[in-house]
């Protein structure tokens, strides 16, 4: 039974081939071709059951053509000989098609560095070893009189980009992914988990946490609003490291006067250092990017100051200067992104972090965040599933859920703890954020 | 394609299932962008695949596959089937689908002008027309403007006999201009946020939209936003533009109507709701003036289709009567558990995802006032327009939402130009508050292109009908 569940990804050197030859039939001056191929499974949990289970293969083959100073872009889920055709076609049909316009350089061949991101068993995961995890959650819920909701995820997937100045990267890797909700009558508790390697996701570690959030999140009362002390948990901090990536980490931000970025001024306080690295091993590694250029490591915030963005191939032209390696598929008009982030961690051992707080709040994590004003780094959402107030250095009791609208670089400027553990939090869609919890001197809180 | 679906049903019946479903689908779409007067990026995206959803044991189990071929159809039912049997191991209650479903037919987009046979010249020339009049405006700093053409054909097909085919078109389009200062991004855009407008329908619809007459409009907007004072903070009255009462619907309406999500089945994701069933027929959810439909077949609306993805043909229902809460959002699943038939609102976005219930086109249905008449009656208030952020919490009560432009309200005129202005509300209480609703001649579909939902995660493609509405005692301008 478990050889139908090996995810079935091309093998390396078919892949290639397929690319090569889609290369050599081009009748354009410039080509490049991607492929990204992928074997994924999520099975799903509501009410301390499975409700959904589902699994997917698919591939993309995205084949842009500079012909005559045009660009044309298609696309298709189909890898054989007839798709190659149609997509190139289609692609040269719209490069001839229109008037011109500014053509992104494509990047000449430079080796990147090989990072490994494979696991077998992650790999060849079934539905019954997903069933088993989910069912051990429930089960804990279930003897605790509370209900578990979550989703649990096993994938492979592969990525290549080749062009005709003779950059031909191929990279595979795999991803486990689990999170949580648990109820009970009167409040909630999350907690969440993601490894290259399925074996490294520990159910029990899992469910403690978030059984334990749960049981102490019932019967919250409300809080007046205002401006708090507050430690946020990792959950939160990744999920604000990412709206900092989109409003002020891109070089196209900062081109277009978007950024909050002021390069060289100190925005934040000093003990924060972030920084993007495509090849650190703790984080979610890819070694190069869609474009084709190798990942740098990127400072972007040292010692609290603006110090660096990330570059893709269209904004390093513009600047004069190399690409980064943080380039999205083409056509890509939202520039470069920074999708490997870590926040360096601090000395205060996480439990500590609210010892030295009066009256603060404990926030386990934020939801649906957006950005209110992005050149003040403002940004507004709420928190959930475990908002607690500290009073005299412990956490005291459960408070509703509050939001919150607040400026990031503010926020960051009153950086007062850092604790000495990180956390890797894998995004739902592109990359991950490695980081500390934090203890800041004030957040808003409007509601 | 009908060989394919009926060897998939085949091969699941006689693994096991108790009931199953085949969608095939194909999707071609085109995306244009011009920026800052060049052609930015054009793309033409096809895919193509099947998915297979099977009841085994009372579990579901799905698995879709980009190969549309006879050997990897039967693997992939066979994929569906372990997982079926995996989910009964570790499933709560077995899944009732209630009475059987047997459309049968064949539905397309009402379209004058297919999108795909329209020169890209003419598509580009347009857009850069558009580009050219917000790039007239001095200050103006960023320029963009997008265009979006998708051609669906799926066929459904399940063991109970349903067989349905479709073919849905949509076209939309829409501009953009941005002033930057050192403090300050100020942008503009039309008709709509989110990159564009868009409908079911042709390129009529794009025609229609007259998109280079706007550009010099939005991009003054634009600019005089830099230099307009700060919203400022208190309990007024709010008028809000139909756009971003639209979206107030989307958010505080559609959401919490969905049944899935009040039974918990998103519960670690999207969340849940705070319309339980207790509360049906008895939470006054808002005013009298406030009804709201949900209406698949609802013209140029993203919502509308033949069938949903149960093969459940398109229908109208209310969700709020007279302020009255009535109904949900209903799959088949879940339509039962309520001792109720679905009310056709499963989609998926894709061959690769299971349907999900989804927002049709949820409307707030016309009143009897006018945009200007609610301006004239209101002494102390603030007209809003165009969203700019939106953000609820996930039980969809406390919400804050921020819009492009605003302005002051004073004695019953229009007054000063306000900049980033927000407001903030607890849904009951501020659907309870609304006083006025437009009329037909100012109520439009809306569509919005980018709601989220499920694990893995899926865009629905929904609409909203509205006309500009007002509310009173709304808290507004946050940001000091």
């Amino acid at each position: 039974m478990k050889s139908i569940e090996v995810a079935r990804l091309t093998e390396e050197g078919e892949l290639k081939r397929f690319m090569v030859e889609l290369l050599q039939r081009s009748p354009a001056q410039q080509t490049e071709v991607m492929v990204t191929e992928w074997d994924s499974a999520l099975t799903r949990f509501a009410n301390n059951g499975i409700h959904q289970n589902v699994a997917e293969r698919d591939v993309s083959v995205r084949v842009r053509v500079v012909k005559d100073g045009k660009t044309g872009v298609a696309s298709i889920n189909q890898m054989n000989e007839s798709a190659a055709s149609d997509v190139l076609n289609r692609a040269v049909a719209i490069a001839e098609l229109q008037p011109k316009g500014e053509v992104v350089p494509m990047p000449g061949p430079a080796k990147s560095q090989r990072v490994e991101t494979w696991s077998d068993a992650t790999a060849s995961a079934t539905p019954e070893e997903r069933a088993d995890f989910v069912e051990a959650i429930c089960a804990r819920a279930k003897r605790a009189g509370l209900k578990a909701f979550g989703a649990y995820s096993t994938g492979a997937e592969q990525l290549a980009i080749a062009n005709s100045l003779g950059v031909l990267h191929h990279h595979r890797s795999t991803k486990a992914t689990v999170n949580s909700v648990v109820m009970g009558e009167a409040g909630s508790g999350y907690a969440d988990r993601g490894a290259i390697d399925v074996r490294q996701l520990d159910k029990n570690d899992l469910a403690d946490e978030v059984i334990d959030k749960a049981q102490r999140n019932q019967n919250a009362q409300p809080i007046e609003p205002g401006v708090y002390e507050v430690v946020l948990e990792e959950y939160a901090v990744a999920e604000m490291l990412e709206f900092m990536s989109f409003t002020g980490f891109s070089a196209l931000a900062a081109q277009e006067d978007r950024s909050f970025m002021r390069p060289g001024e100190r925005i934040t306080g000093e003990s924060v250092n972030i920084w993007d690295d495509g090849v650190d091993p703790s984080g979610v590694p890819t070694p190069f990017d869609f474009e084709g250029v190798p990942k740098q490591r990127v400072n972007l915030i040292e010692g609290g100051v603006a110090s660096g963005l990330v570059y893709d191939m269209q904004t390093a032209q513009r600047a004069g200067r190399q690409s980064t390696g943080h380039g999205l598929p083409a056509p890509n008009t939202e520039g470069p992104f920074a999708v490997n982030l870590f926040m360096g961690p601090g000395t205060t051992p996480k439990a500590d972090l609210a010892s030295d707080i009066k009256r603060g709040i404990w926030v386990t994590r934020f939801w649906y965040v957006r950005v209110v004003h992005p050149k003040a780094s403002i940004i507004t959402g709420m928190t959930r599933e475990g908002t607690f107030l500290i009073e005299n250095g412990r956490i005291t009791r459960p408070v509703k859920d509050l939001r919150f609208t607040q400026s990031m670089l503010d926020a960051l400027n009153g950086t007062l703890a850092i604790s000495q553990s990180t956390k890797l939090e894998i995004s739902e869609y592109l990359g991950a954020a490695r980081v500390p919890a934090v203890r800041l001197k004030a957040f808003t809180f409007t509601s | 394609m009908k060989d394919l679906a009926e060897a998939a049903l085949n091969a699941a019946q006689i693994k096991g299932a108790a009931y199953a479903d085949v969608r095939l689908d194909e999707r071609v779409q085109q995306d244009i962008t011009v920026k800052n007067g060049q052609l930015a990026a054009v793309s033409d995206d096809a895919s193509e695949g099947f998915g297979v959803r099977v009841l085994v044991d009372g579990a579901w189990g799905f698995a879709g596959s980009a190969r549309l071929k006879q050997d990897e159809v039967q693997e992939v039912v066979e994929r569906a089937i372990r997982i079926a049997r995996a989910s009964a191991r570790a499933r709560s209650v077995p899944v009732d689908l209630g009475p059987p479903v047997t459309s049968r037919g064949h539905y397309r987009t009402p379209v004058e002008h297919d999108p795909f046979t329209v020169p890209l010249t003419e598509k580009v020339e347009l857009l850069l027309r558009a580009d050219q009049a917000m790039g007239a405006v001095k200050g103006v700093t960023i320029r963009e403007g997008s265009m979006e053409f998708i051609k669906q054909t799926k066929v459904f097909a399940s063991t109970e006999g349903a067989y349905t085919e479709q073919e849905l078109y949509e076209s939309g389009a829409g501009i953009e201009a941005t002033a930057t200062s050192p403090d300050e991004v100020q942008n503009r855009s039309y008709p709509n946020s989110f990159g564009r407008h868009q409908g079911a329908g042709g390129y009529e619809y794009i025609t229609a939209l007259e998109l280079d007459r706007h550009g010099q409009r939005i991009g003054e907007e634009a600019v005089a936003l830099l230099l307009a004072p700060q919203c400022p903070s208190g309990v007024r009255t709010l008028i809000l533009d139909a756009s971003q009462v639209a979206l107030q619907v989307h958010e505080s309406c559609g959401h919490p109507t969905e049944l899935d999500r009040v039974f918990g089945m998103e519960a670690a994701y999207a969340g849940t709701s705070f319309m339980t069933p207790e509360k049906l027929k008895h939470l006054q959810y808002g005013s009298p003036k406030v009804s709201i439909t949900a209406d698949a077949l609802t013209p140029t609306g993203l919502g509308t289709f033949g069938w949903d993805d149960e093969g459940v043909p398109a229908q109208r229902s209310f969700l709020i009567q007279e302020g009255l809460f009535v109904g949900y959002l209903t799959s088949r699943e879940t339509a039962s558990v309520l001792g109720q038939q679905s009310n056709g609102t499963m989609r998926a976005d894709g061959w690769n995802r299971i349907p999900l219930i989804r927002m049709t086109n949820v409307s707030l249905q016309p009143g009897d006032s006018t945009l200007e008449q609610m301006i004239a009656e209101t002494k102390d208030g603030v007209y809003m327009e165009t969203n700019r952020s939106w953000s609820i919490d996930d039980k969809r009560l406390n919400f804050q939402f921020g819009t492009q432009l605003a302005y002051e309200i004073v004695n019953g005129k229009r007054g000063r130009m306000l900049k980033n202005a927000t407001y903030a509300g607890i849904t009951p209480e501020f659907w309870n508050s609304c006083d006025a609703v437009g009329g037909k001649s100012e109520w439009q579909v809306w569509g919005l292109a980018n709601c989220g939902k499920g694990q893995p995660p899926q865009v629905a493609h929904v609409a909203h009908g509205a006309a500009p509405t007002r509310f009173q005692n709304v808290k507004v301008g946050i940001l000091k």
